[in-house]
């Protein structure tokens, strides 16, 4: 324990230092610009992010951090105001050789409530074609899990279809390939990992509900695999360079403990998540759309109980409108957004078995949102958010609305 | 510059000072949970911690669920502390007659037809008598804890001395162990008058709290020793503070508010709910006598129930039965919080004792027996009538 404590004030003090002399161009510490160059899609966005370089040395750092303040509502009763330091993420990169790369993520939730490793993975490139991963790589599901940096997004709260349904940010040691070949304006990519998987979490947990999330709730994860069973996750994208990207992705797995010292204690049961995701700017407006949509489907056993969805889907759909762009307070290039996301989760698809009734279990939320971007690696974000959240049958739902105000920035 | 800016400012705080944009309290009367009024501060506290243990702490295999189950959680059947729906029905087979049930070995009374992942759930013995029993509502039990044993008796009339074709008698009980009659308790054969449940076959509420976790969770506590899958006493799974708070919770609900006590129609209903002799077992009033919790104390409340079984005649005898109560009777079910149901059964109604009537009207057709004369009388009125009564009936 003590050594992690070590290695975190060193980080600590080491990013503090890089702070205040990063704005010296004199400083031996540079900015490392990201690499336009290059196409870049939802799955580049672990190397697309702003790094601190001491002269010729070989490893980058950077981080973000995000936090807000907010009062929400529910029905009448509120827990007054409320403060969170949502996220400190310490990132450290590394080119041992133009074409092996060390990437690490270092995240630490609600204060240090959770710390997680959530990448750190080596890559090797035989062609931009062919690379190989290995290490605590993230699961490539839909887009948000691969291109989560608080500073990206408009909104305070992660979407609840990333959160909620999706495990997001969800890592898990193991290896695999990636790759990314150009032509012309358009760009295809590709990636397939083996890694460790759910466990029994996923209907075993104190949601009361089919919760894949849940999993990240078992601190051997990264030590040991659930079951034995590796866990498939592949994504396909296609980019247009000026215009638009869609991703489809997969996760395949068994989440169950089936055999035990040789001894057989139930049949495999299958995890299945299925995710499309896009983006899309329009040149003209600079008006962004951003969005995705997920499909789980879990085996659980039929003497379990209904409470316990075996399909599950949800999603988001965010917009982004740019409404000024100048100096504004004494920042070049300030930007002020109109954004809204409409997101939705249900967590229990079908009907009850009892009374052929549709089953509820299902969230509904409108978030209007202001953002003011002083630069474009930091962010303030004023947020509405509007909640409908129905309970699994289907009783009138409980309302939550409330204000949100946070910022996050790159550092 | 500064233009923008003041409209910033002044779009943010017109945002913040919107309190439309903040959901409102539902009012009070269409909200079945919450404490009674008047309750200490330290009662509150206490009234919090059953809150918690009820509707929050959801048991999975590591903390004890199962492996036999008929649910997850105490809130899981009761949501808003409301009626039950199907899904959340649970059955309960093996007893035909007062002398007991004999299926005990086969796991009876309660059927755990749900089961942890790896474990085969019980499945009903073939050609057995059973009854399918949908969760009340947990409003007002407090004070129906609180009535005694003296008024309900006095409610009963097991020859139907008064001629008037209801009679009304208490059901019998055997008491386990840890529970601890009340000031007053009448004895009859060893047993006592239970008050809780479809066939008052629970005595108090911590009878029916420890026999809950026990019986639909699976979950073993000092009260309630032997695992429902082993049949074996094993360590207890839920400590006994948290089942005395979930007591005190259920103690301290409120009563379920009338909502339009004084619209025309309500007060119309409410007097042919009397003319049709529906308050013949639905007693509208009931007193609580003395209790260390003030604000239950002495309390004068509108229940709609005598506490006392009644025969509701061959269509709604399932076979099955507990206690002393003959197949055929039902205990008089409260009609407080009646037109709240839909609010917890998904938008619907699921009435009578196993959900199968979809609507007040369908109840009442489904009355027979003792209550077969009111069910005519029913019948028997004008359509505008007939519309009065329910809308009495849905205001309660």
């Amino acid at each position: 324990m003590n050594k992690y404590v070590c290695a975190i004030i060193c980080c600590f003090i080491f990013s503090a230092q890089t702070a205040i002399t990063q704005n010296d161009s004199t400083a031996w510490l540079q900015r490392v610009a990201a690499d336009t160059s290059k196409p870049q899609l939802n799955m580049d966005a672990v190397y697309n992010r702003p790094f601190l370089q001491a002269g010729k040395m070989p490893v980058a750092l950077g981080g973000y951090v995000e936090s807000k303040g907010e009062y929400l509502q529910t029905d009448g009763i509120s827990e007054g105001w409320q403060f969170q330091m949502q996220r400190m993420t310490l990132f450290v990169s590394s080119s041992l050789h133009h074409r092996i790369k060390f990437l690490s993520e270092l995240e630490f939730e609600e204060g240090t409530k959770e710390i997680n490793i959530e990448f750190a993975s080596l890559d090797f490139q035989i062609t931009p074609l062919f690379n190989f991963r290995s290490g605590i790589v993230m699961n490539p599901i839909g887009a948000f899990n691969q291109n989560h940096d608080g500073p990206k997004w408009e909104f305070n709260d992660r979407p609840l279809s990333s959160t909620q349904l999706l495990p997001a940010t969800f890592s898990n040691v193991g290896l695999g390939i990636w790759g990314k070949i150009a032509r012309q304006d358009w760009v295809f990519a590709y990636e397939a990992y083996l890694t460790n998987g759910f466990d029994q979490q996923i209907i075993e947990n104190n949601e009361n509900k089919t919760f894949l999330p849940a999993t990240k709730n078992n601190p051997g994860r990264f030590e040991e695999n659930f079951n034995g069973v590796p866990l498939f996750t592949g994504k396909i994208a296609v980019r247009q360079r000026k215009w638009f990207e869609i991703g489809l992705s997969t996760m395949q797995g068994i989440y169950n403990k089936f055999e035990e010292d040789g001894l057989r204690l139930d049949k495999k049961r299958a995890v299945r998540v299925w995710a499309v995701d896009f983006n899309l700017s329009l040149p003209k407006t600079k008006t962004s759309v951003n969005g995705e949509w997920a499909w789980v489907s879990v085996d659980v056993p039929d003497t379990y109980s209904q409470q316990f969805g075996e399909q599950q889907q949800g999603g988001f759909l965010d917009v982004v409108q740019p409404v000024l762009k100048r100096k504004m307070l004494g920042f070049d290039n300030a930007v002020l957004n109109l954004a809204c996301r409409i997101e939705y989760v249900d967590w229990n698809v079908g009907n009850f078995k009892e009374t052929g009734i549709n089953i509820g279990d299902h969230l509904l939320a409108i978030v209007p949102a202001v953002s003011f971007r002083p630069s474009a690696q930091t962010v303030l974000r004023l947020n509405y958010r509007r909640r409908h959240q129905t309970d699994l049958l289907g009783n009138p739902p409980a309302l939550t609305g409330g204000f949100q105000f946070g910022v996050a920035s790159y550092f | 510059m500064k233009k923008w800016l003041a409209l910033i400012l002044l779009v943010s705080i017109s945002i913040l000072s919107c309190e439309k944009l903040l959901p409102p309290t539902p009012a009070e009367d269409e909200l079945l949970d919450g404490p009674v009024l008047g309750l200490s501060g330290e009662q509150n506290l206490r009234f919090l911690e059953g809150d918690i243990a009820f509707n929050d702490e959801i048991f999975t295999p590591q903390t004890g669920l199962g492996p036999l189950f008929v649910a997850t959680s105490c809130g899981s059947c009761h949501a808003g502390d409301g009626k039950g729906t199907p899904f959340t029905t649970l059955i309960r087979f093996g007893q035909t007659d007062s002398t007991g049930n004999y299926y005990l070995h086969l796991g009876a009374p309660q059927l755990q037809h749900r089961a942890i992942p790896g474990y085969t759930p019980e499945a009903l013995p073939p050609n057995i008598a059973f009854s399918k029993l949908t969760p009340p509502a947990n409003t007002g039990l407090g004070y129906l804890d609180l009535v005694s044993d003296a008024d309900i008796l006095a409610m009963a009339d097991e020859n139907d001395a008064n001629g008037d074709g209801v009679s009304g008698v208490p059901n019998w009980i055997k008491l386990p162990g840890y529970v601890k009659p009340r000031a007053g308790a009448v004895i009859k054969n060893d047993r006592y008058i239970g008050r809780f449940g479809k066939k008052a076959s629970a005595y108090d509420l911590l009878h029916q709290t420890a026999s809950a976790y026990n019986q639909d969770i699976g979950i073993t506590s000092t009260f309630e020793p032997f695992d429902t899958y082993l049949k074996q006493e094993v360590e207890p799974e839920v400590s006994n503070q948290a089942v005395l708070d979930v007591v005190f919770y259920l103690q301290t609900l409120k009563a379920p508010l009338q909502r339009n006590p004084n619209a025309p129609d309500v007060l119309a209903g409410k007097e042919l709910f009397t003319q049709i002799k529906c308050s013949a077992c639905h007693r509208p009033e009931l007193k609580t006598g003395d209790s260390e919790v003030a604000a239950l104390s002495n309390q004068t409340f509108y229940p709609y129930t005598d506490l006392l079984l009644h025969d509701m005649g061959s269509a709604l005898d399932d076979g099955y039965t507990e206690g002393t109560a003959a197949p055929a009777e039902w205990r008089t079910p409260p009609l407080w919080g009646l037109g709240l149901s839909p609010n917890s059964q998904g938008g619907r109604f699921f009435l009578m004792h196993d959900g199968r009537a979809g609507s007040i009207e369908e109840a009442i057709f489904l009355h027979g027996g003792e209550a077969e004369g009111s069910r005519n009388l029913y019948k028997a009125l004008q359509a505008s009538e007939r519309q009065k009564l329910l809308a009495f009936l849905e205001s309660l």
